[in-house]
């Protein structure tokens, strides 16, 4: 019985996701896709609290949905009216969307049917802070310090430079 | 202490006895969001007649008076008004935008509202990520005050918007600081155990000069990001008319309004509990028939007690301090709040890794 309900609120999720995902290709306004975006992402994190995978369901909205939709929304705001229309310029590039999209459907498939799955789910407790703090924060094995530093020297050069172009002369 | 969990579990129970357990889930579900959403509304009429009486009081006068006894009535008279006006569709406007953005406003508004611990057991999300989650569904917010304004079609609403983007994302910055140095003091971020946590001492008490700084820039931030006064530059109705919102009529302005109110409830509410204590009642370890007797105050009485008073701070502020000028707002908060705040997360820690906390 649980099983059919997570079945049914994945269904439902995805579902979302899909008919957000096809809406955000095909709307002419610019504003209106990154609006369908940000119900792809919901739904993304959706279904990780689904799986109590809640950290990265939280980060998902933080950084995602409270971040980079905001970012988009704003150099929208700068650059245009918001309401630039996206119109097909040409039917090769049309053709070549669509096999770059089939291409990256069948190389997905082709993951999930031969990836073996550890679990389905995590523990509903989900994963302790201090164990998440550890691993990225570690300098074991699979743990993850130098990653993040490299992220955050990349982070910063971004900062700078986008200061740099900023300041008046 | 009550605990609210005998409660919640004896419907669980009597639910379970009656229908199969997945059902039981759903229609629990459904109870929790109806109670929730009730709690929402009925916490905004408060605020807003707590809101007129404390302006009034401010300003030498009474309030409103005629409507019901001490105006009681008048809020719900509001209300009604607001029900029954027409909502107006915007010409050469982006009408599904335009009509998703206060949704999405109340949305986040209500998910942050729904991470409140009112008293022990009586809270609907609590996971280990609790005060991470909080920050991740107050953050999309400004998303829905962006789009109400672009898709206003009017340039008033659009530089409110923008304002309100930029000064709310800033601000986010000083609140997750302030956040950070209690999450640093503690070791959890778990809100339940957070208040849990303080029952021998209140935060503000046990992380004291550190705290005690960061509870300071709380405010400050938080008052910044439900956009009042002196932060109310995203709706300043002398040079914008009345910002982001001001095409919008009956109960789509009516949302955003709730939402504004709500959100100075949820940033008391969160100051309380992380500084505060939440619902835990005032404990002085090693006194303990006091602490007993405080014990008799229920932890709800505590933690509304607090928040409004932390409400009234806020209001006393906005009634008192004259407005910000635009380009004074980033400059308090990139050149004093973010740069004291991380100062002062470094001393908590220090603080916290010499032992130096009670």
């Amino acid at each position: 019985m649980e099983h059919y309900t997570s079945i049914i609120i994945f269904s439902v999720l995805s579902l979302l996701m899909i008919a957000a995902a096809i809406a955000a290709v095909t709307s002419s306004k610019i504003m209106r896709a990154t609006t369908y975006l940000l119900f792809v992402l919901f739904g993304t994190a959706g279904l990780y609290f689904s799986m109590f995978y809640t950290f990265l369901g939280a980060t998902q909205i933080t950084v995602y949905a409270g971040g980079i939709v905001v970012l988009f929304v704003f150099v929208i705001l700068l650059i245009g009216k918001g309401s630039i229309d996206v119109t097909h310029t040409s039917k090769l590039r049309y053709m070549a969307g669509v096999l770059a999209s089939m291409s990256g459907l069948a190389i997905t498939l082709y993951i999930i049917k031969t990836t073996h799955f550890i679990a389905d789910k995590l523990d509903p407790n989900g994963v302790s802070m201090r164990t998440l703090g550890k691993t990225i924060m570690g300098t074991d094995k699979y743990n993850f310090v130098l990653t993040f530093e490299v992220l955050s020297i990349l982070l910063l050069a971004c900062m700078v430079g986008a200061i740099l172009i900023a300041r008046k002369k | 202490m009550f605990d609210f969990t005998t409660i919640t579990t004896a419907i669980d129970q009597f639910l379970r006895s009656m229908m199969p357990a997945q059902f039981a889930i759903i229609v629990e579900c459904i109870l929790v969001a109806a109670c929730a959403l009730l709690a929402y509304v009925m916490f905004a009429i408060v605020m807003i007649f707590m809101e007129r009486k404390v302006c009034a009081a401010f300003q030498c006068r009474l309030g409103p008076m005629r409507v019901g006894p001490w105006g009681l009535l008048q809020v719900f008279a509001d209300v009604f008004k607001m029900l029954i006006k027409e909502i107006i569709s915007i010409n050469r406007s982006d009408s599904f935008l335009y009509r998703l953005a206060p949704y999405l406003v109340v949305m986040s508004s209500v998910l942050t509202f729904c991470c409140l611990p009112f008293a022990k057991g009586l809270q609907v999300l609590d996971f280990n990520m609790g005060v991470f989650f909080l920050m991740a569904t107050s953050s999309f917010g400004v998303l829905g005050i962006l789009l109400a304004g672009w898709s206003s079609n009017n340039k008033f609403s659009m530089i409110g918007a923008m304002r309100s983007g930029a000064q709310m994302i800033s601000y986010e910055l000083s609140i997750g600081l302030c956040m950070l140095t209690v999450v640093t003091l503690s070791g959890t971020m778990q809100i339940s155990e957070l208040v849990e946590q303080q029952h021998d001492a209140w935060f503000i008490f046990k992380g004291h000069l550190p705290a005690m700084l960061a509870f300071v820039i709380y405010l400050i931030a938080g008052n910044a990001e439900t956009n009042r006064a002196p932060f109310d530059l995203p709706e300043a109705e002398s040079e914008l008319t009345a910002g982001f919102h001001t095409e919008y009529s009956g109960m789509h302005f009516g949302f955003f309004y709730v939402a504004e109110f709500m959100n100075l409830f949820i940033v008391a509410a969160i100051a309380s509990t992380l500084f505060l204590g939440g619902w835990m009642p005032l404990h002085i370890s090693g006194f303990d028939t006091f602490n007993m007797v405080m014990d008799y105050i229920p932890g709800i009485v505590w933690f509304l007690g607090k928040t409004f008073f932390i409400i009234w701070v806020l209001m006393w502020f906005r009634w008192t301090f004259p407005r910000l000028r635009i380009d004074q707002v980033p400059t308090l908060e990139w050149k004093y709040l973010v740069p004291i705040g991380l100062v002062n997360l470094l001393i908590m820690t220090v603080c916290v890794v010499m032992g130096w906390t009670f």
